[in-house]
Protein backbone atom coordinates (compact mmCIF):
# COMPACT_ATOMS: atom_id res chain seq x y z
CA UNK A 1 0.00 0.00 0.00
CA UNK A 2 1.40 3.43 -0.89
CA UNK A 3 2.31 5.63 2.03
CA UNK A 4 -0.39 7.93 3.30
CA UNK A 5 0.60 11.26 4.78
CA UNK A 6 -0.91 13.07 7.74
CA UNK A 7 -0.65 16.87 7.72
CA UNK A 8 -1.98 19.35 10.27
CA UNK A 9 -1.58 22.82 8.74
CA UNK A 10 -1.87 25.85 11.03
CA UNK A 11 -3.31 28.31 8.52
CA UNK A 12 -5.88 28.37 5.72
CA UNK A 13 -3.12 29.33 3.28
CA UNK A 14 -1.03 26.31 4.27
CA UNK A 15 -4.07 24.05 3.95
CA UNK A 16 -4.87 25.40 0.48
CA UNK A 17 -1.26 24.75 -0.57
CA UNK A 18 -1.29 21.17 0.78
CA UNK A 19 -4.67 20.31 -0.75
CA UNK A 20 -3.76 21.90 -4.08
CA UNK A 21 -0.43 20.07 -4.28
CA UNK A 22 -1.94 16.59 -4.00
CA UNK A 23 -5.12 15.66 -5.88
CA UNK A 24 -5.46 12.57 -3.68
CA UNK A 25 -5.43 14.52 -0.42
CA UNK A 26 -8.63 14.53 1.60
CA UNK A 27 -9.64 17.09 4.19
CA UNK A 28 -10.09 15.60 7.66
CA UNK A 29 -12.46 17.35 10.04
CA UNK A 30 -14.30 15.07 12.47
CA UNK A 31 -13.59 11.95 10.43
CA UNK A 32 -17.00 10.42 11.14
CA UNK A 33 -17.65 10.00 7.41
CA UNK A 34 -14.16 10.11 5.90
CA UNK A 35 -12.50 7.55 8.18
CA UNK A 36 -15.44 5.15 7.84
CA UNK A 37 -15.26 5.47 4.04
CA UNK A 38 -11.46 5.02 4.19
CA UNK A 39 -11.81 1.88 6.31
CA UNK A 40 -14.44 0.48 3.94
CA UNK A 41 -12.16 1.09 0.96
CA UNK A 42 -14.58 3.61 -0.60
CA UNK A 43 -11.95 6.34 -0.42
CA UNK A 44 -8.19 5.83 -0.70
CA UNK A 45 -6.65 9.21 0.08
CA UNK A 46 -2.94 9.82 -0.40
CA UNK A 47 -2.98 12.29 2.49
CA UNK A 48 -5.19 13.35 5.38
CA UNK A 49 -5.17 17.13 5.77
CA UNK A 50 -6.37 17.69 9.34
CA UNK A 51 -7.88 21.20 9.41
CA UNK A 52 -8.64 21.28 13.15
CA UNK A 53 -5.35 23.01 14.07
CA UNK A 54 -6.31 26.06 12.01
CA UNK A 55 -7.68 28.61 14.52
CA UNK A 56 -10.52 29.99 12.37
CA UNK A 57 -11.74 26.48 11.47
CA UNK A 58 -12.69 25.69 15.05
CA UNK A 59 -14.95 27.85 17.14
CA UNK A 60 -18.12 29.89 17.30
CA UNK A 61 -18.55 33.65 17.19
CA UNK A 62 -21.92 35.36 17.50
CA UNK A 63 -21.99 39.12 16.90
CA UNK A 64 -24.34 41.79 15.53
CA UNK A 65 -24.13 40.32 12.04
CA UNK A 66 -24.90 36.77 13.16
CA UNK A 67 -23.12 33.44 13.49
CA UNK A 68 -19.62 32.70 12.32
CA UNK A 69 -19.06 28.96 12.70
CA UNK A 70 -15.71 27.36 12.00
CA UNK A 71 -16.45 24.48 9.62
CA UNK A 72 -14.55 21.97 11.78
CA UNK A 73 -16.27 22.83 15.08
CA UNK A 74 -17.53 19.66 16.79
CA UNK A 75 -21.31 19.25 17.02
CA UNK A 76 -21.14 18.93 20.81
CA UNK A 77 -19.52 22.37 21.09
CA UNK A 78 -22.37 23.92 19.09
CA UNK A 79 -25.02 22.19 21.21
CA UNK A 80 -23.49 23.62 24.39
CA UNK A 81 -23.45 27.23 23.12
CA UNK A 82 -26.23 29.17 24.88
CA UNK A 83 -26.38 32.08 22.44
CA UNK A 84 -26.57 29.78 19.41
CA UNK A 85 -29.31 27.72 21.11
CA UNK A 86 -31.29 30.88 21.85
CA UNK A 87 -31.00 32.43 18.37
CA UNK A 88 -31.22 29.29 16.22
CA UNK A 89 -33.00 26.56 18.22
CA UNK A 90 -33.98 24.67 15.06
CA UNK A 91 -30.40 24.62 13.80
CA UNK A 92 -29.20 23.26 17.15
CA UNK A 93 -32.01 20.66 17.06
CA UNK A 94 -30.69 19.44 13.73
CA UNK A 95 -27.07 19.37 14.94
CA UNK A 96 -28.10 17.50 18.07
CA UNK A 97 -29.87 14.77 16.08
CA UNK A 98 -26.70 13.57 14.37
CA UNK A 99 -25.27 10.34 15.74
CA UNK A 100 -24.37 9.45 19.30
CA UNK A 101 -22.72 11.48 22.04
CA UNK A 102 -19.40 10.10 20.80
CA UNK A 103 -20.10 11.08 17.20
CA UNK A 104 -21.18 14.54 18.39
CA UNK A 105 -17.76 14.89 19.99
CA UNK A 106 -16.11 14.49 16.59
CA UNK A 107 -18.59 15.21 13.80
CA UNK A 108 -18.88 18.73 12.37
CA UNK A 109 -21.51 20.75 10.52
CA UNK A 110 -18.97 21.50 7.80
CA UNK A 111 -18.40 17.79 7.32
CA UNK A 112 -22.12 17.04 7.37
CA UNK A 113 -22.57 19.55 4.56
CA UNK A 114 -19.52 18.48 2.51
CA UNK A 115 -20.47 14.79 2.76
CA UNK A 116 -23.59 15.87 0.84
CA UNK A 117 -25.93 13.15 2.00
CA UNK A 118 -29.48 13.97 0.86
CA UNK A 119 -30.55 13.05 4.40
CA UNK A 120 -28.03 15.28 6.22
CA UNK A 121 -29.94 16.81 9.11
CA UNK A 122 -28.10 20.12 9.34
CA UNK A 123 -28.47 21.04 5.68
CA UNK A 124 -32.19 21.92 5.82
CA UNK A 125 -31.57 24.00 8.95
CA UNK A 126 -28.69 25.86 7.26
CA UNK A 127 -30.80 26.54 4.18
CA UNK A 128 -33.78 28.00 6.03
CA UNK A 129 -31.46 30.22 8.07
CA UNK A 130 -29.92 31.66 4.86
CA UNK A 131 -26.52 30.23 5.69
CA UNK A 132 -23.55 31.07 3.50
CA UNK A 133 -20.65 28.68 3.01
CA UNK A 134 -17.21 30.30 3.02
CA UNK A 135 -14.86 28.39 0.74
CA UNK A 136 -11.07 28.83 0.48
CA UNK A 137 -9.06 27.73 -2.52
CA UNK A 138 -6.17 28.50 -4.84
CA UNK A 139 -8.08 31.44 -6.35
CA UNK A 140 -8.95 32.93 -2.96
CA UNK A 141 -12.16 32.96 -0.99
CA UNK A 142 -15.72 32.67 -2.28
CA UNK A 143 -19.12 32.16 -0.69
CA UNK A 144 -21.96 29.92 -1.79
CA UNK A 145 -25.52 29.83 -0.43
CA UNK A 146 -26.23 26.68 1.59
CA UNK A 147 -29.00 25.60 -0.83
CA UNK A 148 -26.50 25.68 -3.71
CA UNK A 149 -23.65 23.85 -1.95
CA UNK A 150 -24.70 20.24 -2.53
CA UNK A 151 -25.16 19.19 -6.16
CA UNK A 152 -26.15 15.54 -5.71
CA UNK A 153 -25.69 12.59 -3.37
CA UNK A 154 -22.05 12.81 -2.18
CA UNK A 155 -21.35 15.74 -4.51
CA UNK A 156 -20.83 19.43 -3.79
CA UNK A 157 -19.57 22.62 -5.44
CA UNK A 158 -16.02 22.39 -4.09
CA UNK A 159 -13.48 22.60 -6.91
CA UNK A 160 -10.13 20.79 -6.75
CA UNK A 161 -7.98 22.47 -4.12
CA UNK A 162 -10.91 24.08 -2.32
CA UNK A 163 -12.24 23.39 1.15
CA UNK A 164 -15.01 24.69 3.39
CA UNK A 165 -13.69 27.14 5.98
CA UNK A 166 -16.75 28.52 7.74
CA UNK A 167 -20.50 28.84 7.75
CA UNK A 168 -22.14 32.22 8.32
CA UNK A 169 -25.76 32.76 9.27
CA UNK A 170 -27.31 36.24 9.48
CA UNK A 171 -28.73 37.22 12.84
CA UNK A 172 -32.48 36.49 12.85
CA UNK A 173 -34.82 39.48 12.48
CA UNK A 174 -37.13 40.23 15.44
CA UNK A 175 -39.89 37.60 15.96
CA UNK A 176 -38.03 35.14 13.74
CA UNK A 177 -37.54 31.51 14.77
CA UNK A 178 -36.62 28.19 13.22
CA UNK A 179 -37.40 24.51 13.81
CA UNK A 180 -36.22 21.20 12.38
CA UNK A 181 -37.95 17.82 12.58
CA UNK A 182 -37.06 14.49 11.07
CA UNK A 183 -38.58 11.04 11.05
CA UNK A 184 -36.52 7.96 11.86
CA UNK A 185 -37.89 4.49 12.65
CA UNK A 186 -36.31 4.45 16.12
CA UNK A 187 -35.85 7.12 18.77
CA UNK A 188 -32.11 7.76 18.38
CA UNK A 189 -29.11 7.13 16.14
CA UNK A 190 -30.57 6.70 12.67
CA UNK A 191 -30.71 8.40 9.28
CA UNK A 192 -33.73 10.52 8.31
CA UNK A 193 -36.53 8.98 6.25
CA UNK A 194 -37.51 12.59 5.71
CA UNK A 195 -36.71 15.90 7.39
CA UNK A 196 -38.08 19.43 7.33
CA UNK A 197 -36.62 22.77 8.38
CA UNK A 198 -38.67 25.94 8.71
CA UNK A 199 -37.88 29.54 9.58
CA UNK A 200 -40.66 32.12 9.96
CA UNK A 201 -40.81 35.82 10.76
CA UNK A 202 -43.97 37.31 12.27
CA UNK A 203 -45.02 40.92 12.54
CA UNK A 204 -46.22 42.42 15.84
CA UNK A 205 -49.79 41.23 15.16
CA UNK A 206 -48.72 37.64 14.45
CA UNK A 207 -48.92 37.71 10.66
CA UNK A 208 -46.12 35.89 8.85
CA UNK A 209 -43.97 38.30 6.85
CA UNK A 210 -41.18 35.96 5.76
CA UNK A 211 -40.65 32.21 5.66
CA UNK A 212 -38.15 29.64 4.41
CA UNK A 213 -38.90 25.92 4.18
CA UNK A 214 -36.51 23.12 3.19
CA UNK A 215 -37.06 19.37 3.07
CA UNK A 216 -34.43 16.64 3.30
CA UNK A 217 -34.07 12.99 2.25
CA UNK A 218 -36.77 13.39 -0.39
CA UNK A 219 -34.58 14.43 -3.36
CA UNK A 220 -30.92 14.10 -4.46
CA UNK A 221 -30.17 17.17 -2.33
CA UNK A 222 -32.00 19.04 0.42
CA UNK A 223 -34.61 21.19 -1.31
CA UNK A 224 -35.58 24.78 -0.64
CA UNK A 225 -39.36 24.91 -1.26
CA UNK A 226 -40.40 28.50 -2.01
CA UNK A 227 -43.96 27.36 -2.86
CA UNK A 228 -44.43 26.07 0.67
CA UNK A 229 -43.02 29.25 2.23
CA UNK A 230 -45.22 31.44 0.02
CA UNK A 231 -48.48 30.06 1.44
CA UNK A 232 -47.37 30.92 4.97
CA UNK A 233 -46.50 34.53 4.14
CA UNK A 234 -49.46 36.80 4.87
CA UNK A 235 -51.16 34.15 7.02
CA UNK A 236 -51.32 33.80 10.78
CA UNK A 237 -49.84 30.32 10.29
CA UNK A 238 -53.21 28.81 11.18
CA UNK A 239 -54.26 25.23 10.48
CA UNK A 240 -55.32 26.00 6.92
CA UNK A 241 -52.01 27.69 6.06
CA UNK A 242 -50.04 24.88 7.70
CA UNK A 243 -51.96 22.27 5.72
CA UNK A 244 -51.30 24.08 2.44
CA UNK A 245 -47.58 24.44 3.27
CA UNK A 246 -47.43 20.71 3.95
CA UNK A 247 -49.13 19.95 0.63
CA UNK A 248 -46.65 22.21 -1.19
CA UNK A 249 -43.71 20.44 0.48
CA UNK A 250 -45.12 17.03 -0.48
CA UNK A 251 -45.60 18.23 -4.05
CA UNK A 252 -41.98 19.40 -4.26
CA UNK A 253 -40.58 16.11 -2.92
CA UNK A 254 -38.91 13.81 -5.46
CA UNK A 255 -38.04 10.87 -3.22
CA UNK A 256 -36.77 7.38 -3.97
CA UNK A 257 -37.84 3.98 -2.67
CA UNK A 258 -35.31 2.36 -0.38
CA UNK A 259 -35.11 0.31 2.80
CA UNK A 260 -36.00 3.37 4.90
CA UNK A 261 -39.22 4.24 3.12
CA UNK A 262 -41.25 4.22 -0.06
CA UNK A 263 -41.79 7.15 -2.41
CA UNK A 264 -45.37 7.60 -1.21
CA UNK A 265 -44.45 7.40 2.47
CA UNK A 266 -41.59 9.89 2.13
CA UNK A 267 -43.75 12.29 0.16
CA UNK A 268 -46.47 12.17 2.82
CA UNK A 269 -44.04 12.47 5.72
CA UNK A 270 -42.26 15.46 4.16
CA UNK A 271 -45.59 17.28 4.27
CA UNK A 272 -46.41 16.21 7.81
CA UNK A 273 -42.99 17.27 9.11
CA UNK A 274 -43.21 20.60 7.27
CA UNK A 275 -46.60 21.31 8.86
CA UNK A 276 -45.38 20.41 12.35
CA UNK A 277 -42.03 22.21 12.06
CA UNK A 278 -43.78 25.35 10.81
CA UNK A 279 -46.12 25.25 13.81
CA UNK A 280 -43.16 24.89 16.19
CA UNK A 281 -41.24 27.72 14.50
CA UNK A 282 -44.31 29.99 14.63
CA UNK A 283 -44.83 29.29 18.32
CA UNK A 284 -41.17 30.06 19.01
CA UNK A 285 -41.41 33.29 17.02
CA UNK A 286 -44.43 34.38 19.10
CA UNK A 287 -42.51 33.69 22.31
CA UNK A 288 -39.46 35.71 21.20
CA UNK B 1 7.34 5.17 5.41
CA UNK B 2 8.80 6.42 8.63
CA UNK B 3 6.48 6.22 11.57
CA UNK B 4 5.27 9.41 13.19
CA UNK B 5 6.40 10.28 16.69
CA UNK B 6 3.50 11.57 18.80
CA UNK B 7 3.85 13.25 22.17
CA UNK B 8 0.69 13.49 24.20
CA UNK B 9 -0.75 13.13 27.68
CA UNK B 10 -2.52 9.90 28.56
CA UNK B 11 -4.35 9.55 31.85
CA UNK B 12 -2.52 12.53 33.29
CA UNK B 13 0.96 11.31 32.41
CA UNK B 14 3.18 12.49 29.54
CA UNK B 15 3.27 9.75 26.91
CA UNK B 16 4.77 9.19 23.48
CA UNK B 17 4.27 6.59 20.80
CA UNK B 18 5.13 5.80 17.20
CA UNK B 19 2.29 5.33 14.72
CA UNK B 20 1.45 5.08 11.05
CA UNK B 21 -0.12 8.27 9.63
CA UNK B 22 -3.44 6.50 8.98
CA UNK B 23 -3.44 4.50 12.22
CA UNK B 24 -6.33 5.11 14.60
CA UNK B 25 -5.91 6.39 18.13
CA UNK B 26 -7.59 3.15 19.20
CA UNK B 27 -4.86 1.09 17.56
CA UNK B 28 -2.07 3.30 18.94
CA UNK B 29 -3.46 3.03 22.47
CA UNK B 30 -3.75 -0.75 22.29
CA UNK B 31 -0.72 -1.66 20.21
CA UNK B 32 1.64 1.29 20.66
CA UNK B 33 1.06 2.25 24.27
CA UNK B 34 -0.13 -1.14 25.56
CA UNK B 35 -3.36 0.15 27.06
CA UNK B 36 -5.71 -2.62 25.99
CA UNK B 37 -8.69 -1.61 28.12
CA UNK B 38 -10.15 0.36 25.20
CA UNK B 39 -11.90 -2.15 22.91
CA UNK B 40 -12.51 -2.33 19.19
CA UNK B 41 -16.10 -3.27 18.41
CA UNK B 42 -17.37 -2.07 15.05
CA UNK B 43 -14.48 0.23 14.06
CA UNK B 44 -17.02 2.52 12.37
CA UNK B 45 -18.16 4.71 15.25
CA UNK B 46 -21.44 2.88 15.86
CA UNK B 47 -20.86 0.82 19.01
CA UNK B 48 -19.03 2.98 21.56
CA UNK B 49 -16.67 0.23 22.76
CA UNK B 50 -13.62 2.38 21.92
CA UNK B 51 -14.85 5.50 23.75
CA UNK B 52 -12.14 7.75 25.21
CA UNK B 53 -11.96 11.37 26.28
CA UNK B 54 -9.91 13.62 23.99
CA UNK B 55 -9.27 16.97 25.71
CA UNK B 56 -12.15 15.98 28.00
CA UNK B 57 -14.57 15.39 25.10
CA UNK B 58 -16.15 11.94 24.60
CA UNK B 59 -15.08 10.55 21.21
CA UNK B 60 -14.89 7.18 19.44
CA UNK B 61 -11.14 6.47 19.29
CA UNK B 62 -11.68 4.37 16.13
CA UNK B 63 -12.54 7.61 14.30
CA UNK B 64 -9.57 9.59 15.58
CA UNK B 65 -6.23 9.33 13.79
CA UNK B 66 -3.39 8.61 16.19
CA UNK B 67 -1.29 11.63 15.11
CA UNK B 68 -4.23 13.88 16.05
CA UNK B 69 -3.36 13.17 19.69
CA UNK B 70 -0.20 15.32 19.44
CA UNK B 71 -0.24 17.82 22.37
CA UNK B 72 -3.75 16.70 23.40
CA UNK B 73 -4.90 14.93 26.56
CA UNK B 74 -6.38 11.46 26.35
CA UNK B 75 -8.29 9.70 29.11
CA UNK B 76 -8.91 5.97 28.77
CA UNK B 77 -10.62 3.42 30.98
CA UNK B 78 -7.23 2.86 32.66
CA UNK B 79 -7.39 6.46 33.91
CA UNK B 80 -10.76 6.16 35.63
CA UNK B 81 -9.73 4.70 38.99
CA UNK B 82 -8.00 7.08 41.42
CA UNK B 83 -4.27 7.22 40.83
CA UNK B 84 -3.08 9.72 43.41
CA UNK B 85 0.13 8.70 45.16
CA UNK B 86 -0.64 6.23 47.89
CA UNK B 87 -4.04 5.34 46.47
CA UNK B 88 -4.81 1.69 46.84
CA UNK B 89 -4.42 0.15 43.40
CA UNK B 90 -7.62 -1.80 44.03
CA UNK B 91 -9.70 1.35 44.58
CA UNK B 92 -12.27 1.65 41.83
CA UNK B 93 -14.08 4.67 40.45
CA UNK B 94 -17.64 4.76 41.84
CA UNK B 95 -18.95 3.89 38.37
CA UNK B 96 -16.77 0.80 38.21
CA UNK B 97 -17.82 -0.22 41.72
CA UNK B 98 -21.51 0.26 40.94
CA UNK B 99 -21.25 -1.67 37.66
CA UNK B 100 -19.95 -4.60 39.73
CA UNK B 101 -22.61 -4.27 42.43
CA UNK B 102 -25.47 -4.01 39.93
CA UNK B 103 -24.07 -6.75 37.67
CA UNK B 104 -24.16 -4.19 34.86
CA UNK B 105 -21.93 -6.35 32.70
CA UNK B 106 -21.86 -9.90 31.47
CA UNK B 107 -19.25 -10.51 28.77
CA UNK B 108 -17.67 -7.15 29.63
CA UNK B 109 -16.52 -6.17 26.15
CA UNK B 110 -18.63 -3.01 26.00
CA UNK B 111 -17.98 -2.10 29.64
CA UNK B 112 -14.90 0.14 29.27
CA UNK B 113 -16.75 2.23 26.69
CA UNK B 114 -19.83 2.48 28.88
CA UNK B 115 -17.73 3.54 31.87
CA UNK B 116 -15.83 6.24 29.98
CA UNK B 117 -19.07 7.53 28.42
CA UNK B 118 -20.85 7.51 31.79
CA UNK B 119 -17.94 9.37 33.38
CA UNK B 120 -18.21 12.06 30.71
CA UNK B 121 -21.93 12.33 31.46
CA UNK B 122 -21.49 12.65 35.22
CA UNK B 123 -18.66 15.17 34.78
CA UNK B 124 -21.07 17.35 32.79
CA UNK B 125 -24.27 16.55 34.67
CA UNK B 126 -23.98 15.12 38.19
CA UNK B 127 -27.72 14.43 38.45
CA UNK B 128 -28.98 13.10 35.12
CA UNK B 129 -32.52 11.77 34.70
CA UNK B 130 -33.02 8.22 33.47
CA UNK B 131 -33.99 9.64 30.06
CA UNK B 132 -30.82 11.73 29.94
CA UNK B 133 -28.72 8.67 30.81
CA UNK B 134 -30.40 6.55 28.13
CA UNK B 135 -29.92 9.20 25.41
CA UNK B 136 -26.33 9.92 26.44
CA UNK B 137 -25.47 6.21 26.32
CA UNK B 138 -27.43 5.52 23.11
CA UNK B 139 -24.13 5.25 21.24
CA UNK B 140 -22.87 2.43 23.47
CA UNK B 141 -24.17 -0.96 22.42
CA UNK B 142 -24.44 -3.92 24.82
CA UNK B 143 -25.68 -7.28 23.63
CA UNK B 144 -25.84 -8.92 27.08
CA UNK B 145 -27.45 -6.79 29.75
CA UNK B 146 -30.52 -5.23 28.19
CA UNK B 147 -29.20 -1.88 29.49
CA UNK B 148 -31.43 -1.64 32.60
CA UNK B 149 -28.69 -2.69 34.99
CA UNK B 150 -26.28 -0.25 33.35
CA UNK B 151 -28.74 2.61 33.82
CA UNK B 152 -29.29 1.65 37.47
CA UNK B 153 -25.53 1.47 38.06
CA UNK B 154 -25.01 4.94 36.57
CA UNK B 155 -27.85 6.36 38.67
CA UNK B 156 -26.41 4.80 41.80
CA UNK B 157 -22.88 6.00 41.05
CA UNK B 158 -24.19 9.52 40.41
CA UNK B 159 -25.90 9.44 43.78
CA UNK B 160 -22.73 8.33 45.52
CA UNK B 161 -20.58 10.92 43.77
CA UNK B 162 -23.05 13.67 44.71
CA UNK B 163 -23.08 12.52 48.33
CA UNK B 164 -19.28 12.63 48.46
CA UNK B 165 -19.19 16.27 47.34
Amino acid sequence: MPAIRYEAPRSVADAVRLIGADPGARVLAGGTDLLVQFRAGVRQPTAFIDIKRIPELVGIRVDASGLHLGAATAAAVICEHDEVKRLWPGFVEAVHLIGSTQIQGRGTVGGNLCNASPAADTTCALIVNRAECVIAGPKGERTVAAEAFCTGPGRNVLEPGEFLVAIRMPRPAPRTADAYLRLIPRSEMDIAVAGAGVSVTLDASGVCTAARIAVGAVAPTALLVPDAARVLIGSRIDEAALARAGEAASAAARPIDDKRGTVEYRRTIAGVLTRRAAAVAAQRAIEK
Amino acid sequence: MAKLHVETTINGEPAEFLCEPQETLLSALRNGVGLTGTKEGCATGDCGACSVLLDGRLVPSCLVLAPEAQDRTVTTIEGLAPSSPGANHDTLHPLQQKFLEHAALQCGFCTPGFLVAAKALLDANPDPSETEIRYWLAGNLCRCTGYDKIVRAVQDAAKEIRAAR
